[in-house]
């Protein structure tokens, strides 16, 4: 290990390590972030959602945005996998479906940074027993 | 680096290992790495996440999932539903006592919703065995600030602004203490952390060492930059193995980084940490004692002056702080003594961590802001007593504190409040007791505690408790008199006047406090040979009931004391005549009771 020389390197390897804490850090405070729910079930995954959540962790990462990304089980739109739910704090959450890496960027640069909306929205229709 | 998906944080701490946290630990990395999973999810161990009582704890990030009670063979169950397939496992999921709902976030829980962790911010955070993880929450920045920004004059002065009192007991203001030693000149001064945890009870200063060993080290260094010490020591108890091999970790990472040497972080200023074992000797908590125990001699208490601050160790000015103190210094620096002051009451800054225990549902370690009151911290954070009984006694501050009682409930505490309620704040143990706790009986346990522990150095406490033990001894045997009541309270005004340090003259509080807020059980013990909470084995009598005895015999056969014996009467609707004790050869071992299938006997 090299030896730390001043409070300005000390700050330096903060902002390096940070980001190993991050998902930890980050899940104190879900709900001022912007939460991703990506369906994982054995089907999901077949489907490359395993794959499209790493380039969306990575994308987030490169544009800045703070996520957090949550894994779930099977949300039943099997005929639109892979599918993810997005929440950005402040509205509605919304589901995605066929999301491959150019929709995820989309989904991100559009509709969590300018509000825009993208393809691919699943309505969703149904009641929850919380409501 | 991998970019890890999922933390998986496992309780590292004393009370999860004994259960088989370790185990855990290897489960669950053999099975993520069987399942090709080892580079998504991380697993860390941690330090205690206080919840004790329902450890070993699992916590499951980014989903904020807290499993409770689990075994290593739910490891399997955890990863197949919750990692892999992303349902949470719900019968490990914690479930409150009052509906019966699952709660998954710690968030939601009682235990966790009205504390506010400052000493252990990083305590179930990060992994204690990495210097990383602490450097990558803001360790050793306030180091940093003091030796590029600060003066050792304005470190003072903020800590004096703060209004952090010692939380080993006494409550002593940290910054005055500071001030002290950093006016005495000296070629060399020394910094020392007391790590020698004795109260019974009390395990807060041994999970922020396990938990955030390097909160302590960096504070030690900022508290050696201010007094103008370039040598810290740290007298930790060999109980403790846990935290010494942790302390170990986290010094040797700390001078690999160039945190702990020479020239630190540029600045010209040398600081380096050295530990001393203690062989768990309750004296040795009590400064002068701890000192000398350093030297190598006896752990005796001397008096004082000269304080520590004048001549303390090798004859050098120290400045000596509890473990739970120096926790509290790195935030202070960070946020700022206004920030901290903010927090408690008007004498008392800041949060306190107090072990909860007793008979109390949520047993754990919690962190609470000063003023707080014991109704908040026993029927909120502690889920109220046990089995739905009565809340009797609350002990607070060991064998030099108190019995606090159902009028002391709605009081805010802190050190001023605790200490007008005869009892004191102490190191944060706090016992919870209920109707089947005699008070005469704990008065005598804290008794016995003292008489073990006393270094023997000064008449009042070495003959002086042993007396006053020997009286309640004598009194839960039933041989009591008035007389002996008295005795007791002059007793005890002797030893706090006379003993040489403050464990002695604090060692009659159990007894005044018991015998001020519970006098009637002690003049029920003396008068009427009663213990109401049946506890003194001694005033019990096992009692048949004749009418209801139909004489079978099956008591006086699995009486080992043959104190059982048949009668003439035979009850209307019997065929054989009842059975009757002989009190005076009965031993009181309960045998009759429990082999009795007709609840004819019963304690009286």
């Amino acid at each position: 290990m090299t030896k730390v020389k001043s409070l300005a390197e000390l700050k330096a390897m903060r902002e390096k390590l940070q980001n190993s804490l991050d998902v930890r850090e980050k899940s104190e405070n879900p709900d001022s972030l912007v939460q991703v729910k990506v369906a994982m079930a054995t089907c999901g995954i077949a489907a490359g959602a395993k794959q499209v959540m790493e380039h969306m962790m990575e994308k987030a990462e490169a544009l800045k945005i703070p996520c957090v990304f949550t894994q779930t089980g099977c949300m039943g739109y099997c005929h639109a996998e892979p599918t993810i739910e997005v929440k950005v704090p402040g509205r509605d959450p919304l589901v995605f479906g066929h999301v491959d890496n150019n929709r995820a960027d989309e989904i991100l640069t559009k509709y969590v940074q300018n509000n825009e909306l993208v393809e691919g929205i699943i309505p969703v229709n149904y009641a929850t027993i919380d409501k | 680096m991998a970019k890890y998906k999922m933390h998986i944080l496992v309780c590292g701490g004393t009370g999860c290992k004994s259960s088989n946290s370790p185990q855990i630990i290897e489960n669950f990395k053999k099975q993520l790495e069987e399942k090709n999973l080892s580079n998504d999810v991380q697993v860390i161990k941690t330090g205690c996440f206080g919840f004790c009582e329902q450890g070993p704890i699992v916590k499951i990030m980014p989903d904020n999932t807290f499993y409770t009670r689990v075994k290593p063979e739910d490891v399997e169950r955890i990863i197949n539903e919750h990692i892999i397939k992303g349902r949470k496992v719900p019968d490990l999921l914690y479930t409150n006592p009052e509906n019966k709902e699952h709660v998954s976030d710690s968030k939601h829980m009682d235990f966790y919703k009205k504390q506010i962790r400052i000493a252990l911010r990083n305590c179930g955070f990060i992994d204690p065995e990495n210097i990383d993880e602490c450097i990558s929450r803001g360790g050793y920045e306030a180091l940093g600030k003091c030796l590029s920004e600060m003066t050792p004059e304005q470190v003072i002065a903020e800590m004096k602004a703060s209004g952090l009192r010692g939380r080993g007991g006494a409550g002593f203001p940290t910054g005055l203490k500071w001030e002290l030693c950093a006016k005495n000149k000296a070629d060399q001064k020394y910094v020392i952390c007391n790590a020698d945890e004795g109260d019974p009870g009390a395990f807060m200063d041994r999970s922020i060492l396990e938990g955030d060993p390097n909160s302590i080290i960096e504070a030690m260094a900022i508290c050696g930059y201010a007094i103008g010490a370039t040598k810290g020591l740290i007298y930790i108890r060999a109980e403790y193995p846990l935290a010494i091999d942790r302390l170990k970790i986290a010094i040797s990472q700390a001078r690999e980084y160039g945190l702990l040497g020479t020239d630190i972080l540029g600045s010209g200023f040398d600081f380096d940490i050295e530990l001393r074992y203690g062989a768990g000797a309750f004296v040795c908590g009590e400064e002068t004692a701890l000192i000398h125990s350093m030297e190598g001699m006896r752990g005796e208490p001397t008096l004082k002056p000269p304080f520590p601050a004048v001549s303390g160790y090798m004859g050098k000015p120290s400045n000596v702080n509890n473990v739970e103190t120096f926790a509290n210094v790195p935030v202070i620096i960070t946020k700022g003594a206004q920030w901290f002051s903010s927090i408690g009451t008007e004498k008392s800054k800041g949060t306190k961590v107090f072990a909860l225990a007793g008979q109390i549902n949520n047993v754990g370690l919690i962190e609470v802001p000063m003023g707080i009151t014991l109704r908040e911290i026993i029927y909120e954070i502690g889920g109220g007593i046990k089995g739905g009984r009565k809340f009797k006694a609350v002990q607070t501050g060991g064998p030099s504190g108190g019995c606090l009682t159902e009028k002391h409930l709605d009081t805010p505490i802190d050190y001023e409040s605790l200490m007008a309620a005869g009892s004191m704040m102490g190191s944060g143990g706090m016992v919870v007791m209920d109707e089947t706790s005699c008070m005469v009986a704990i008065a005598k346990f804290y008794l016995e505690f003292t008489c073990e522990e006393s270094c023997g150095k000064c008449t009042p406490c070495r003959v002086g408790n042993k007396r006053m033990c020997e009286i309640l001894d004598k009194i839960t045997k039933g041989n009591g008199t008035m007389k002996d009541i008295e005795d007791l309270r002059n007793l005890a005004a002797v030893i706090k006047d006379t003993a040489l340090c403050g464990l002695g003259q604090t060692s009659p509080n159990p007894v005044l406090s018991t015998m001020d807020n519970f006098m009637d059980e002690y003049i029920e013990h003396v008068q009427d040979k009663k213990c109401r909470a049946g506890v003194c084995k001694s005033l019990m009598s096992y009692v048949i009931d004749k009418e209801a005895c139909i004489g079978c015999g099956k008591c006086a056969k699995g009486c080992p004391a043959d104190a059982i014996s048949k009668t003439d009467y035979i009850a209307p609707g019997h065929k054989l005549p009842s059975m009757v004790i002989d009190s005076e050869k009965c031993i009181k071992c309960g045998a009759c009771i429990s082999g009795c299938k007709f609840g004819a006997i019963s304690v009286k």
